[in-house]
């Protein structure tokens, strides 16, 4: 049995196992809320992380595709860029698929994998780590996006009609910035 | 030099939190998940007491000396004034029906922000003073001491919470988490611990009517503009009046909708409509603000802001008042202006001029929602609408949390909608109505610098959002609420790009067909209209 088969067929308890370890990344009450509240709604950070990871695992199967697979890293990353996570807490969930994958094989005696085999997952999966760095400084960028576009949009009519008693309403007064707005009604 | 880790340690780090009991877990005040604090200067216009600068993150909040009996007193005293506070301090079965239900724990992971357990921040300390357990047996009963570390985890916590209302909603007793917020920002507001961004517009609207602090003359002028932009887009030409004597009518309306972009658009939708009426209505420059920020800092000072409303209605001789697209001023007006301030009784039971309804549910207040009066024009046919002005937009419609979940109304927006446009489909079910998620920067949490915050707390929403922009391509998200209109621009840009957010009379004034308008080219915002692409 190759390592793509084992993986293939193991899916369910690799997602499990998985899940249960980035669960363990928050305080306990958090995480069995998180593990057993099963409406998507009710629970979005839940259901955005196992569906996440689900579809992570699939792409790691079948090779690491970075264009298929950023959308699930991006769900899950955008959520922990603003929970109470540093940045090397944020991605570690990258890396622990290693260990999870490497306690499966442990425990298959039929299983022989090759160095090569080992190389190129562990490979894939640095990949992916590498990914998510790259997503979670953009999601915290867009944060102070968000928070520049705010504090411009709230003085942005100000400005307008500032322009407008100097003079013409030029088009690019007439424009509001893209992005979000503030004010304190 | 120092030794790194090895690759074997690296590889090793345990993420996991250690088990802890609650009251163990300090207060770590991480930046982006608090405002800054309030400053002294707008304390003192006030009349608050403590009035000076200080800053969350320095370790000396510059407190007066007998702070905790200030504290305890405050307390004493409202637990005796406000039945359903000491009801709420003593009631609690801690079933955990609420734990869940609160969108900063939703979307944090934050057990403290648990309903339960923030509202146990203060039982606890309720239980040392106040009950006979809690003084003999100490922590084995839940109890402890007020610190310093208790008093900047109130701080941090209850300013962690909207005021939403979602947890009572499953709570078996009724207990009502907002009314334990307010009681303890009230506390420590007794002590000067505001935050910036609310006791600013607060001190704004105290010495100015409105929260953003604009003068007559400017919000004038605002308004204005607007009008300049809906005679290039209409043709038509409106003359609004401001401050006008026997008028029939008096608009109060949020200031945000004056100022901020996209509520700017919400406000040409009133005009434009109003105008189309022929309603005998005035504006005012002195009630210019619906919104109530005093809110969120004492039951007074919401009363004291609130009083400008009747009090113009009085001076200007008005039969009754409409009031415009917000959430948390109807929470205000709908459960607290008629005792605060009433009885309104040179007022009269609103009666729409255009259908001869009757509003008798606001029989006693005199005062009604925009919303009810559009939706009962519309009900009478009224109003001459073209929807297919809206055929760009998939709509979804988020309830607002104090339209909804404090005054009920749940209909009037969802059937104006449905009539100016065609293209509408509802979120799921236990993301709506009653069990609304709020936008997450409610209650004076929409500053800038608790970013981080308000995403956790709009995720739920936003989650929602997403899912009907994949099933159905919605676009555009609707409320009636000027904070919403601000707030959830910021929360789509992070969570769903590609939606936007808009007033339901913003979607009602680009339906609306005026007698005399030119052919419309564009909607409210300029962009061209579905099928004039091209032009």
């Amino acid at each position: 049995m190759t390592l793509e088969t084992f993986l293939s067929e193991k899916k369910p308890a690799l997602i499990e196992k998985w899940f249960n370890l980035i669960l363990a990344t928050y305080p306990a009450d958090t995480s069995s809320f998180l593990k057993n509240q099963k409406d998507r709604f009710t629970n979005p950070v839940g259901h955005t992380i196992y569906q996440g990871i689900e579809k992570i695992l699939d792409e790691l199967v079948q090779g690491v595709d970075l264009d298929r697979v950023s959308p699930f890293l991006d769900n899950i990353l955008r959520v922990r860029a603003v929970q109470d996570f540093t940045a090397s807490q944020a991605v570690a969930f990258i890396f622990s698929l290693k260990n999870v994958v490497r306690e499966e094989i442990k425990g298959e005696k039929n299983l022989t994998v090759s160095c090569d085999e080992l190389h190129k997952l562990d490979s894939h999966i640095d990949a992916l780590a590498l990914a998510s760095f790259d997503i979670f400084m953009k999601c915290r960028e867009k944060l102070y996006d968000i928070r520049a576009n705010e504090l411009r949009n709230m003085t942005f009519r100000l400005v307008q009609r500032a322009n407008a008693l100097g003079g013409e309403r030029d088009a690019e007064s007439e424009s509001p910035p893209e992005g979000s707005n503030n004010d304190n009604a | 030099m120092a030794k790194g880790p090895t690759p074997e340690e690296l590889s090793n780090i345990d993420y996991t939190p250690p088990p802890k009991e609650w009251m163990d877990v300090p207060t770590v005040f991480k930046p982006g998940t608090f405002c800054w604090g309030a400053k002294g200067k707008n304390l003192q216009i006030l009349e608050f007491p403590n009035a000076r600068d200080w800053t969350p993150v320095e370790e000396d909040w510059k407190l007066p000396e007998n702070w905790q009996e200030i504290l305890l007193e405050g307390m004493k005293e409202r637990l005796g004034k406000y039945r359903s506070f000491q009801l709420f301090m003593d009631i609690c079965v801690r079933c955990g029906a609420c734990a869940d239900k609160c969108h900063f724990f939703v979307g944090g992971g934050d057990p403290k922000n648990m309903p339960v357990l923030r509202a146990e921040l203060l039982r606890s300390v309720y239980r040392k003073h106040f009950t006979t357990a809690g003084k003999m047996l100490g922590k084995v009963a839940g109890a402890r001491e007020l610190t310093l570390d208790v008093l900047k985890e109130w701080w941090y916590y209850f300013f962690q919470c909207t005021e939403c209302r979602r947890c009572s909603l499953f709570c078996p007793y009724g207990i009502d988490q907002a009314e334990i917020t307010m009681m303890g920002r009230e506390l420590l507001n007794l002590i000067g611990l505001n935050t910036d961004w609310i006791s600013g517009p607060v001190a704004n609207c105290y010495m100015k009517g409105n929260h953003l602090g604009l003068e007559p003359h400017t919000i004038v002028s605002n308004i204005e503009y607007m009008l300049d932009d809906i005679e290039t887009i209409t043709g038509i030409k409106i003359n609004p009046s401001f401050n006008r004597k026997g008028a029939e009518i008096l608009f109060v309306t949020p200031s945000g909708d004056l100022f901020a972009d996209p509520g700017t658009y919400t406000c040409m939708g009133y005009l434009m409509l109003f105008h189309e009426l022929g309603l005998d209505y005035t504006w005012s420059t002195y009630a210019s603000e619906g919104g109530n920020f005093g809110f969120f800092t004492s039951n007074e000072m919401a009363k004291r802001l609130n009083s400008k409303i009747y009090a113009e209605a009085k001076r200007l001789g008005v039969k009754y008042i409409i009031g415009g697209e917000c959430g948390h001023m109807w929470r205000v007006i709908h459960q607290y202006m008629d005792t605060w301030n009433g009885p309104a009784d040179f007022l009269e039971v609103p009666v729409s001029p255009i259908t001869g309804t009757r509003f008798d549910t606001a029989k006693s207040l005199k005062m009604i929602h925009i919303a009810e009066f559009t939706a009962d024009l519309i009900n009478h046919g009224k109003l001459k609408l073209d929807p297919s002005r809206n055929d760009d937009l998939v709509v979804t419609y988020h309830d607002s949390c104090n339209t909804s979940r404090g005054m009920g109304l749940l209909e009037e927006p969802r059937y104006i909608i449905k009539n100016v446009c065609n293209h509408f489909h509802e979120m799921p079910e236990n993301t709506i109505r009653e069990q609304t998620f709020c936008c997450g920067s409610g209650t004076g949490l929409n500053a800038g610098e608790n970013m981080e915050l308000r995403m956790r707390g709009g995720f739920p929403r936003a989650n929602a959002v997403k899912y009907v922009k994949e099933k159905h391509g919605v676009n555009m998200l609707a409320n009636i609420c000027a904070i919403d209109r601000a707030t959830l621009s910021a929360a789509v840009d992070y969570w769903v790009p590609g939606v936007r957010v808009t007033g339901v009379h913003e979607l009602v004034a680009n339906a609306l067909i005026m007698k005399g308008e030119k052919k419309r080219e564009t909607n409210l915002r300029g962009e061209p209209l579905p099928g004039k692409e091209g032009n």
